[in-house]
């Protein structure tokens, strides 16, 4: 049902600017409400559908739905094509495809997928860490393929209270980590931009000494200039050899070929990723480790997800267009 | 106690047999062998051998311990005694400890690692890497959420209040089954497992097996469960109806179920092992490094405790 609050003065439906990857969903409930002009169905070169965008009748679109993972960078180029742009609703919680600064500049509203997907991410980084620790996707391999009754009992894995966990970036999803790691027993510290007054785990100015002081260290920060790379070579080290790193982030925040490097020759004990810095492709050596545990960019990839953020997405465009502010504003 | 007469039932972690070697005398049982061997080594040592050492698995029948009548003491490397005979110790006057509180930590985080593991089918999105699959089809196929599941457990002992308590920093609302309601003010009781499992969505086994609680995942339970349900067990293999579950989970009556212990170990059903609802371990729940010296250290210490005459320290008889 087409939202009256946001009709424009034809009557027709606001037209959508919809930058979607291969199988993705939500355009049937967009297609419900607005009039969605879709890139990918398009098939033609971005300047041209933009251009076509621009000349849209009866109105050109003032809102645009962006997803993650390469469907479309959101750029000056892109913005200057479509100055009837107005907002920005991205359906992840990172916005690395979106240059903010250029928005702000403009005046273009930017809204990303606020909290979301957060208990289900804290959730997989919880999963994906005692998998690791207790090698259950190992344990798995070994029982289907009947080695319990020839090779006896499975080597035994690390136990999981009394680890301190280093989380950089206590935003949402960190917090939720920490809130469920520390039920198991862990120790948490944390990095982030600045130290929290909130809580009482314990704060480090620098990504290097968290991992000198951590068994585990989570990625669970943004992407942005200053994070990317921001698990290198020294804080692999710093790390050290019994130390387990998980990566629920962007795969571009670890140095990837330092991290295989480093795993290879046991130089850290095992790792939990959910991203790579090149999806779908995933470093080869990686692929018969037994002490690492790897997924398809799947943490958000529950029913649940999908449903509150096709609400929440709705949700923002329908308060843009009625004037109102976003649900979810990403500020710069 | 360089004077006890050890048995080691069978090998069971480097680090205790090293200790029982150093600081006892020390008799590797051949486990092995055939039944006549194994007979007339027992006949050939019975004489010498006051303590037996055994695991959860083997524990200790009627048999072995009328074959040895200077036993004094049965040390359980595991925290279940029920293949223990208790009824034939406490005739003779046979101690029994085993090793609670040490593997709590590691066997509750294994319970709620493979109600996260088959929830959002992390083995099988592994696998799917492994495979090429991402790269061939695409995006993995979307799963449930964790986070505010209903959590049902039966036995709300150490190891249950352990799983409680963390998933509860999950917002799961949790439920639980014992003989005795408690005074516990956030987890609601049922007084039958069936209720419990009716009003679920993970259930999950956490207490001893005896002859009360054998089979108490029954096909009623099962069914109650439900297609959306997942069965997590870090009890005993003979706390569910193995094959009831086994054709439940083929035929999609229960959702999904995550595993660590079987009727028949170390044999795990083909059924299963053809499923990709589930999620199976080889009875790991206690095996870290960490924990299984900690247990070792319990029944070097129960058994150094009986031979200086002071109390046990886990006494189960």
């Amino acid at each position: 049902m087409a939202s009256s609050a946001a009709a424009t003065a034809s009557g027709e439906p606001p037209a959508i600017l919809f930058f979607r990857r291969p199988g993705a969903p939500f355009n049937a409930a967009l297609r419900q409400r607005f009039r969605v002009l879709d890139f990918l169905a398009s098939g033609e070169p971005l300047p041209v559908f933009l251009a076509a965008a621009a000349a849209a009748a009866p109105d050109p679109p003032r809102a645009a739905v962006v997803m993650g993972g390469g469907a479309a960078r959101v750029d000056a180029a892109f913005l200057d094509a479509l100055p009837s742009l107005r907002c920005l609703v991205s359906t992840a919680a990172g916005v690395d495809h979106i240059d903010l600064a250029e928005c702000a500049r403009r005046g273009v509203v930017v809204a990303n997928s606020g909290t979301v997907y957060s208990a289900d991410v804290a959730d997989h980084a919880v999963g994906l860490l005692i998998d690791v620790l207790r090698c259950v996707s190992a344990a798995e391999r070994f029982v289907r393929r009947g080695l319990w009754p020839l090779q006896g009992d499975f080597p035994l894995g690390s136990k999981l209270a009394g680890r301190r966990v280093g989380i950089i970036g206590l935003g949402n999803i960190g917090s939720l980590i920490a809130k469920r790691l520390e039920a198991f027993g862990c120790i948490i510290h944390y990095n982030s931009r600045r130290q929290k007054g909130s809580v009482s785990y314990k704060y480090f100015p620098n990504v290097h000494d968290l991992a000198s002081e951590s068994d585990v260290l989570v990625v669970a920060c943004a992407l942005n200039k200053e994070t990317q790379h921001i698990v290198n070579k020294d804080v692999l080290e710093a790390l050290g050899k019994e130390g387990i790193i998980i990566n629920i982030s962007r795969g571009a925040n670890i140095d990837e070929g330092e991290l295989v490097r480093a795993l290879n020759e046991g130089r850290i004990a095992g790792a939990g990723l959910d991203v790579f810095e090149n999806e779908p492709a995933v470093p080869a050596e990686l692929l018969s480790m037994n002490n690492v545990v790897l997924t398809p960019h799947s943490a958000v990839f529950t029913l649940e997800s999908r449903s509150d953020l096709c609400d929440q997405m709705i949700g923002n465009l329908e308060a843009f267009l009625s004037g109102k502010p976003l649900l979810t504003p990403v500020l710069p | 106690m360089e004077s006890l007469g050890v048995l080691l039932l069978h090998p069971m972690d480097a680090y205790l047999e090293q200790e029982l070697a150093r600081r006892c005398r020390l008799l590797r049982f051949c486990w092995d062998a055939p039944p006549d061997r194994r007979d007339a080594f027992l006949r050939a040592h019975a004489g010498s051998v006051r303590a037996v050492v055994t695991g959860g698995v083997a524990g200790a029948g009627a048999a072995l311990i009328d074959a040895l009548p200077r036993l004094e003491i049965v040390a359980c490397f595991s925290v279940g005694f029920d293949r223990v005979d208790l009824a034939r110790c406490r005739e003779r006057g046979v101690r029994v400890t085993n090793t609670p509180g040490v593997l709590t930590d590691d066997v509750a985080d294994l319970a709620v690692g493979l109600a996260i593991a088959v929830l959002r089918r992390i083995p099988q999105a592994d696998g799917y890497v492994r495979a090429g699959q991402w790269k061939a089809k695409g995006d993995f196929t979307l799963t449930t959420r964790f986070s505010g599941k209903r959590v049902g457990i039966i036995g709300l002992g150490r190891i249950g209040l352990a799983i409680a308590r963390r998933v509860e920093a999950f917002g799961c609302p949790v439920s639980y089954y014992q003989r005795t309601k408690r005074d516990y003010p956030n987890y609601t009781f049922f007084p039958t497992v069936v209720e419990l499992a009716a009003t679920s969505d993970v259930l999950v086994v956490a207490c001893s097996l005896n002859e009360q609680s054998r089979r108490i995942v029954s096909r009623e339970v099962i069914d109650a469960l439900g297609p959306g349900g997942v069965l997590v067990n870090i009890g005993r293999g003979g706390h569910v109806d193995e094959p009831e579950l086994v054709a439940a989970l083929a035929e999609g009556r229960l959702g999904g179920a995550g595993l660590d212990v079987f009727e028949d170990e170390p044999e795990v059903p083909e059924a299963l092992v053809a499923l990709d609802n589930v999620v199976l371990a080889p009875h790991m729940g206690s095996g870290t490094r960490e924990t299984r010296r900690a247990m070792a250290d319990v029944v070097l210490g129960n058994l150094e405790a009986h031979v200086s005459g002071k109390p046990l320290l886990t006494p189960v008889v």
